[in-house]
């Protein structure tokens, strides 16, 4: 077997065991349909009346936001998987086996991309049922918007990969998830307008990448100025590609040959 | 071919200044089980892990079925099984997912990879639990299937680190016959344990390794009778008598008798009479026996004679120093 379609196949065989787990693990089937619904309910109902969102309903303004912000953390499982993986030991078993070596961050990136799909179809399902239009978008543009958003979703998957690879159990992993990364999803344009912010703080949002990306979704599907947003969007997606995947395989490097 | 399954010379590998294996030779011959006997941190894995590719020695070589085990790793992952105390097994997916996936790594056509599945659950009496995800198992399931996951490519080596730590007797025993199955059909087998009972059980050879030197290998008759003479074990009515039953026995022994928990243990100058002499012996000195008993050494009085402590303390070694600190000092 040739090594490229030894590492594709090797890539396959381990994404279909990383997407088996999840409707055998109630609580990660919870985090990909049941959370990104509530919180959509949540932002909506209890909060969105209390919202300016300018000319559009809370409700347009928030669904490229929220998916957004569940994309993004849709890598997560990655970062328990991984994290899982070292401590049970079965990184030592794939390495002794005939296979790809690239094949474990390949595979486990690909499925987060499956994962994804989706949190997406969930996500565009509760959006429609509260209200969601999209705003003078072509089917490219609405096209081109999903392309962003699982990129974005991909390049956080290096980003848990190398989280996941640093922590010693899946509990710090979900720590290091939920109290470093999870606020910079409130610091920033996704559930309010950056212009609302208190001086400072509305810097902050407006220089954090998830604003940037945000109001990407936004022009793409409600049709606000684009500004530059949505190339720097893309510009921001392979950059992180670009850092967290060469650390995220040498932390792996590292961690395997212990 | 006639070399050795398993040839290791020189073989050095540390960790920081840590030096886990400093220099260790050892050989298999194929179709033979090779026990690498030793206490925790002794460098029983380190020397596993690097003869399963997962870890580079720092010097020294090691063939593993006529490959280099760093030159030829690729190729030689073909031919290796690797099974453990860790089980290394998905809990999430099932027996047959976990086969099946481990077949397809091996890049055995899906249909094959699930047909080799069916056959080793079926051998390690899994097959009731087949579709059950693994975090169901008790730790002996786990280990078999983690051994079964080992076999799937019907390696002609074998490593097993530690297989039956934890284990309850029964699920060792049941581990124990699989093993010597697998042997009795070719399979080259290098074992760590720190059991040696299993050792002397499995082994067609033993090395006995502490703070990474080999310090005694053979078999285990060889190594037994290398220490050699009869051993006596001495239980006393009251064990503050150990001392003065120690000086008792040292007059007919042929070292210096070794007090573990108050029992004393000794290697005699002969069989013949000695019981009926100790006990008289004793009883002159004033010193109550509750129970005498001579014996064939077993494998470990060749590692208390090798070390100093017997494997299965190694642990508490640290303790000790820790607790020899401050005695010294107070004589200071």
């Amino acid at each position: 077997m040739s090594s490229l379609s030894m590492t594709a196949s090797d890539t396959l065989v381990l994404a279909r065991r990383n997407l088996m787990r999840i409707p055998r693990q109630p609580d990660l089937l919870i985090a990909y349909t049941v959370q990104p619904v509530m919180f959509t309910l949540l932002f909506v109902y209890v909060f969105g009346g209390a919202i300016d969102s300018g000319p559009f309903d809370y409700v347009d303004f928030l669904i490229p936001g929220i998916i957004v912000q569940s994309i993004a953390f849709g890598g997560f499982v990655t970062a328990l998987g991984l994290s899982e993986d070292v401590k049970k030991g079965l990184i030592d078993r794939f390495r002794s086996l005939p296979m790809s070596r690239g094949a474990v961050l390949a595979g486990r990136t690909f499925s987060d991309i499956a994962l994804n799909c989706l949190s997406l179809v969930v996500l565009f399902a509760v959006g429609f049922a509260a209200g969601f239009n999209f705003h003078d978008a072509t089917a490219g543009d609405i096209l081109l918007g999903i392309v962003l958003v699982l990129l974005l979703g991909y390049a956080f998957s290096w980003i848990f990969a190398l989280v996941g690879l640093y922590s010693s159990s899946p509990e710090t992993a979900n720590s290091i998830g939920f109290t470093l990364i999870f606020p910079l999803t409130f610091a920033s344009s996704v559930f309010v307008p950056a212009a609302t912010m208190p001086d400072g703080l509305r810097q902050f949002a407006e220089a954090n990448p998830f604003t940037t990306i945000s109001d990407a979704m936004r022009s793409l599907w409600l049709g606000t100025p684009a500004h530059t947003d949505v190339w720097m969007s893309f510009v921001w997606c392979f950059g992180l590609i670009a850092v967290f995947a060469p650390l995220a395989i040498a932390r792996y490097r590292k961690v395997a040959a212990k | 071919m006639t070399e050795d399954a398993i040839v290791v010379e020189g073989l050095e590998k540390s960790y920081g200044s840590v030096r886990a294996l400093c220099g260790v030779d050892f050989s298999a011959k194929t179709g033979t089980v090779l026990g690498l006997l030793g206490p925790n941190g002794a460098g029983k894995t380190t020397a596993v892990r690097i003869l399963a590719t997962l870890l580079e020695q720092d010097r020294g070589t090691a063939r593993v079925a006529g490959l280099d085990v760093k030159r030829d790793a690729a190729a030689l992952r073909a031919k290796i099984g690797l099974a453990g105390q860790y089980a290394a097994v998905d809990e999430n997916l099932t027996g047959f997912e976990n086969l099946e996936m481990v077949g397809q790594l091996y890049h055995m056509p899906r249909k094959e990879a699930r047909v080799r599945a069916d056959e080793l659950l079926e051998r390690f009496g899994l097959s009731d639990a087949a579709k059950r995800p693994a975090k169901t198992y008790s730790g002996g399931m786990r280990r078999r299937l983690d051994l079964a996951a080992a076999l799937v490519y019907r390696p002609p080596v074998l490593f097993l680190d530690e297989p039956t730590t934890g284990l309850d007797p029964r699920s060792r025993l049941g581990l124990w016959e699989t093993i010597e199955a697998r042997v009795a059909g070719g399979t080259t087998v290098l074992l760590t344990t720190q059991y040696l009972e299993e050792a002397d059980r499995l082994a067609d050879r033993i090395v006995v390794i502490d703070h990474g030197n080999v310090i005694a290998q053979g078999t285990s008759d060889e190594l037994k009778s290398e220490i050699g003479g009869e051993r006596l074990e001495l239980t006393l009515a009251d064990r503050d008598d150990a001392e003065r039953a120690a000086e008792v026995i040292a007059e007919m022994a042929l070292d210096r008798p070794v007090i573990e928990d108050g029992v004393v243990h000794a290697t005699m100058r002969q069989r013949s009479g000695t019981i009926a002499e100790a006990v008289r012996r004793l009883d002159e000195a004033g010193v109550g026996v509750d129970d005498i008993e001579m014996s064939r050494p077993t494998l470990d009085d060749v590692f208390i004679t090798l070390t100093g402590h017997s494997a299965e303390d190694a642990d508490d070694d640290d303790d000790d120093a820790a607790e020899e600190q401050p005695r010294e000092e107070v004589r200071a």
